[in-house]
């Protein structure tokens, strides 16, 4: 195994470790689908690690499992150093009141039955340990003006359907906050919103990292989004992490085929009026990720018999970089010169 | 009878562009208005919008969601059902296959069923939802053929097989039913559909939001290559403006039923001028090129319900003052701008304006 040093790890202490995550979901007639596969990554204060993937490869999952939402099939996950008990229901509460998740839809998420109100009390006297009516109330109205949603009581009366997108997506963070957790655990938690209204939000959700010192999971399939937003970015495929690296440093010069191919895909609003014309296609888009060897092997330009053959493990490729790729002399020629001169 | 109105209707109305319509416009929205009925009165969800659309071009919509963006379309195309309502314009079609210009909102349904899919073709958001799912993809397309066209159904299949060459799909794929095929292949079928008997106008609204990005620039890359091989028009409805940045020759950018500022994508991109516009290129962190401050649009799209007078962006726009309430939301052409089609309806605001230091925005990270 080939360490990688975190780009997140100079904000603050280690706060939650998962190593070697695997989860096999049951098909039926003895197959098995293997959703993650051999996922390590590191969750640090203060610091926010961006899960980046298409559809499927299984980001969700290990939202999911860090959450203690699934069961793993093998590996493991410390919170602050301790090994996380889910086992009973109290064990899962203390869990989840360190450990809390935003989802992506802010429309399914909340319930349309429930004032604002009500969605912020109960994790406030569950997890806070608040009784006093007085107290709770302060407590949801400080929430809501941390999320800025101001004036705090009248908001704190309002149903679901009365806010905007953007108005109950910050309702969903202040649930979130509402336990005090150490660890958040975002899952494209602004895909859902409109463009103009995405990056108020990523704003607010980097003030509050700031503030708690959170340490925050962001998963997107938006690359461009992780650029800004965080400090490592790990890039997933077809259930494993293929790339890690400084999100600066990975998006400028990516190094592995499959992350070259999606940056390469993203609008890019400079190359005007192309009309997209001149992009070699990769043909095999529509096939999926490969049974054996390398599972980007069929869509990869630089595919040989051993990236058909054997997996990958990952290979360093500068002391804050992996990718596990066979070619990466090949695929990621410059790469680790480029790393070099920026850190300069 | 195709009644269209008579020329001095459509050219009293607020001159879009100014200059002339070029003479190859196949599609020329006019004054449009869609309301939506409500007990609680009218929802003007598309005002009085302009848009004209060439030969061969590619023209993007850009909104928000509520904008409008898809009533208007669906308004243009008469897909659209009661609470909807137009209440005002004209759409004026012409095409190779039409001996003289047709205005769509005046047609009865034998004509508007000639003009669906034959000269006008529309692929939806939601492939999924857009097939039939008891049919497999080469009974679909053939339906489609038999309708529109006297072909026999040999002649059909083999019409549906080349379909599918056309936009990437093996041929072993025909006798697949929609469920079978992945969220991008679908979305490959509805185009693949929707070019069945090579119309004039291709409406596409959001065909790739739902997919990945690799796999919606490989769809929109062989759109393109379509496009330039078959000579359509496309007319693409998204809100991501920086894809309308490099796929669209023109942008029209919508906010709350009106087209606030309409130009080439060179313009739009390098000179926007209307607010709105600005503040949307601010809004998308790119993943090329330096890392830019970006600012954002403060506060939310407002309610159609209860629009003031005036311009609808007002209580975000951080260039706004009193006089914002009184204009009239006609486009006009931009004053520094040498290119007559680049407009927009704010008066006020040029490329080149500075951001009034009062309203200094939050510059994020």
């Amino acid at each position: 195994m080939t360490e990688v040093t975190s780009a997140a790890a100079a904000r603050g202490p280690l706060a939650m470790e998962a190593t070697g995550l695997n989860k096999d979901f049951r098909l039926g007639r003895g197959q098995k689908l293997h959703a993650v596969r051999d996922v390590s990554l590191s969750l640090y204060q203060g610091a926010v690690v961006a899960l980046v993937g298409e559809s499927g490869s299984g980001k969700s999952t290990v939202a999911k499992l860090l959450a203690g939402q699934e069961h793993l099939t093998s590996g493991s996950v410390l919170l602050n150093g301790e090994p996380v008990d889910v086992s009973t229901r109290r064990a899962f509460r203390r869990y989840k009141s360190q450990v809390q998740l935003v989802f992506q839809d802010p429309f399914a998420s909340l319930n349309p039955a429930h004032t604002v109100r009500y969605h912020l009390e109960r994790p406030v006297r569950l997890h806070q340990h608040r009784s006093s009516g007085a107290e709770v109330n302060k407590e949801v109205e400080a929430l809501l003006e941390q999320v800025r949603l101001i004036p705090a009581a009248a908001f704190a009366d309002k149903y679901p359907h009365e806010l905007s997108g953007g108005q109950r997506q910050r309702v969903s963070f202040a649930r979130a906050l509402a336990a005090r957790p150490n660890v958040l655990l975002a899952d494209e938690p602004v895909s859902m919103l409109d463009v103009s209204i995405r990056l108020e939000m990523l704003a607010l959700l980097d003030d509050l990292r700031k503030r708690f010192q959170l340490a925050m999971l962001y998963i997107t399939h938006d690359i461009a989004s992780a650029r800004y937003f965080a400090d490592e970015i790990l890039v997933m495929y077809a259930g494993r992490i293929v790339e890690r690296g400084p999100a600066e440093d990975l998006t400028q010069q990516p190094a592995h085929p499959y992350t070259q191919l999606l940056v390469a895909s993203a609008p890019d609003p400079d190359n005007l009026g192309h009309g997209l014309r001149g992009l070699r296609r990769s043909t095999t888009a529509a096939s999926g990720p490969a049974a054996a060897g390398c599972p980007f092997n069929p869509r990869c330009p630089f595919a040989d018999d051993r990236c058909r053959e054997e997996n990958p493990p990952p290979q360093l490729v500068s002391p804050q970089r992996s990718a596990a790729c066979w070619n990466l002399d090949l695929a990621a020629a410059n790469v680790s010169d480029h790393a070099e001169e920026r850190q300069a | 009878m195709s009644t269209y109105p008579d020329q001095a209707a459509t050219t009293a109305s607020p001159v879009a562009f100014p200059g002339a319509v070029p003479p190859d416009t196949v599609l020329e929205i006019r004054d449009l208005s869609v309301v939506y009925r409500t007990p609680g009165g009218d929802v003007r969800a598309v005002d009085r919008v302009n848009l004209d659309l060439a030969a061969g071009e590619v023209v993007g919509l850009a909104g928000e969601s509520g904008s409008g963006k898809s009533t208007l379309v669906y308004g243009a195309s008469r897909l659209l059902r009661a609470p909807a309502l137009i209440t005002n314009g004209s759409v004026r079609y012409s095409g190779r296959r039409v001996s003289e210009p047709v205005d769509v909102l005046t047609m009865k349904s034998d004509e508007l069923r000639r003009l669906r899919w034959r000269e006008i073709a529309i692929v939806f958001q939601s492939a999924m939802n857009a097939l039939n799912p008891v049919l497999n993809v080469r009974d679909q397309m053939t339906d489609v053929m038999h309708a529109h066209l006297r072909i026999s159904r040999d002649e059909a299949r083999e019409k549906a097989a080349s379909l599918l060459d056309l936009v990437g799909i093996p041929r072993s794929r025909l006798r697949s039913y929609p469920h079978e095929l992945s969220g991008g292949m679908r979305q490959r079928v509805m185009i693949a559909m929707a070019l069945a008997i090579e119309p004039e106008i291709v409406i596409m609204d959001e065909p790739t939001t739902a997919l990945d990005v690799v796999v919606q620039r490989d769809i929109l890359a062989q759109v393109v290559e379509l496009k330039d091989r078959l000579g359509f028009s496309i007319l693409f409805i998204t809100h991501d403006l920086s894809l309308l940045l490099e796929l669209a020759d023109r942008i029209a950018v919508m906010y709350a039923g009106h087209l606030l500022e309409v130009g080439s994508s060179a313009e739009i991109q390098h000179a926007a001028a209307h607010p709105y516009t600005k503040g949307l290129l601010n809004s998308f962190p790119s993943l090329h090129g330096p890392r830019r401050d970006l600012a954002g649009i403060p506060g939310s799209p407002p309610d159609l319900r209860k629009l003031d007078p005036g311009c609808p962006f007002l209580p975000r726009c951080a260039y706004g003052t009193d006089a914002c309430t009184g204009i009239d939301m006609s486009l006009a052409q931009v004053a520094t701008s040498a290119d007559p089609s680049h407009v927009t309806s704010c008066p006020f605001v040029l490329p080149d304006t500075p951001v009034p230091t009062s309203a200094a925005q939050e510059v994020w990270p």
